[in-house]
């Protein structure tokens, strides 16, 4: 039986999915479980404060600074505390560095789990069947969705998080940019390229 | 046992699954409006301290309409599931859509709390046993993906990893073990590694010598290879 509403009370609530969260909202709001300004509070911080560019932050600096880079490496939690970067779903991180003989890519087959603190929301794809479905299995094809084409003798090495550590892919520096400090750099550094299904942009693109 | 959250591999390398479509950089959660409020208030009800993550995604996991539900509808309704199973909401105010107005419960998170709870997050690594695995040793995991405490229970060993043999790449210590937090049997803290996996072990042939895939192990889900 498909709707047990015993086991399954959530088959009670509207069809629709707009007017269930419109319900449960309604409900927890009115028996006092849910603050409207806490959810408003948890938005905006994931909206405007917490995303993409924080990771961006941290590579870019990564890149910039070779005694940065070992420390991130080495513990990237205690690197991130320095840059003030701390947070649900990223108390674990380890970052992976990408280099000419390996390429990193993150995926959680199981469910979704995604380092907040330094990418925020992941976006729809990382959540999707397909890419949950595929990217442990046929990485380079999946790759090839993102427009990404590996140089020969590059291996890949995907990361599958099954647990409470959460990954950050070091993205390799893009050439022609000697010299550049880190906030030239930040831009160069696009949310996929941390999570390994693309790479940085090219630095003609940020002049 | 059906676990269709256990997606890794599912479609044989056929391309049932079809192809992943990538979103433009920066910010792009929601591709519904109602997202944006599924995803606030299962954050705030999270808030309510009455589930462990484990309990959470397993609650999502158990879904008999998981496969036909998206993501933010598995979300909702098993954050309805979760409230109803700890009596913080009841069936009938389900059915109804409203409840008897109360004031805010000591329990819910307020907005001044927000953004300390947020930043502080929630470690998982715990005091436990000393880890039996060293860094470089060959491993083998078990060979049915099945929780061994709970028939039909939560586990984090995809079955595409089950029985594989790989080797041990970073050991993170004890961290809570979600086969028995996720049913209310504790934290019982093991010790929690990666092992990374030959792409040619787990698929039989891989896109290219060399690939690997990595999963986060803990110590029961192993033996010595």
């Amino acid at each position: 039986m498909p709707h047990d509403h015993h086991d399954h009370p959530h088959s009670l609530l509207p069809s629709d999915p707009a007017l269930r969260v419109k319900a449960l909202e309604s409900i927890l709001v009115a028996k006092g479980l849910v603050d409207p300004a806490a959810i408003e509070a948890i938005l905006d911080t994931y909206e405007t404060r917490v995303g993409p560019h924080l990771g961006a932050s941290v590579v870019a600096r990564a890149w910039a600074e070779p005694d940065f880079r070992a420390r991130l490496l080495a513990d990237a939690n205690a690197a991130m505390r320095e840059m003030g970067i701390t947070g649900r779903q990223g108390e674990h991180v380890v970052v992976v560095e990408n280099t000419v003989a390996t390429h990193n890519m993150v995926v959680c087959t199981l469910c979704s789990c995604y380092p907040w603190p330094l990418l925020g929301i992941p976006p729809a794809w990382y959540k999707s069947d397909a890419y949950r479905t595929r990217a442990v299995r046929e990485p380079r094809k999946v790759l090839a969705d993102f427009g990404v084409t590996l140089p020969k003798g590059q291996t890949v090495r995907v990361w599958d998080s099954t647990a409470e550590v959460r990954y950050l892919v070091l993205p390799m520096r893009p050439a022609g940019t000697d010299g550049w400090n880190a906030a030239r750099l930040q831009p160069l550094v696009s949310r996929d390229s941390m999570i390994g299904t693309g790479l940085p942009h090219a630095p003609d693109r940020a002049a | 046992m059906t676990r269709p959250h256990d997606m890794g591999g599912g479609d044989g390398g056929r391309g049932d699954a079809g192809p992943v479509l990538p979103t433009p950089d920066g910010f792009s959660p929601y591709d519904q409006p109602w997202h944006r409020m599924a995803l606030g208030l299962t954050l705030a009800a999270g808030g309510l301290g009455a589930w462990t993550i484990d309990e959470s995604r397993h609650a999502r996991e158990k879904l008999p309409d998981y496969a036909r539900l998206g993501y933010y509808e598995k979300w909702l309704a098993a954050l309805a599931d979760l409230l109803v199973a700890r009596g913080l909401v009841t069936p009938g105010e389900l059915a109804a859509g409203l409840a008897a107005p109360a004031s805010l419960s000591s329990r819910a998170l307020t907005a001044d709390r927000v953004a300390g709870v947020l930043a502080l997050g929630a470690p998982y690594v715990r005091p436990g046993p000393a880890p039996a695995f060293a860094l470089g040793q060959r491993v083998q995991t078990r060979a049915i993906a099945e929780n061994a405490f709970t028939p039909g229970g939560h586990i984090r060993l995809p079955a595409y990893a089950a029985g594989k043999c790989g080797r041990v790449i970073l050991s993170h210590g004890s961290h809570v073990f979600p086969d028995r937090n996720a049913h209310g049997q504790g934290e019982a803290a093991e010790p929690l590694y990666t092992v990374a996996f030959r792409a040619a072990d787990l698929w039989g042939a891989a896109e290219d010598t060399g690939d690997e895939v990595t999963l986060d192990l803990w110590q029961s889900y192993l033996c010595a290879a």
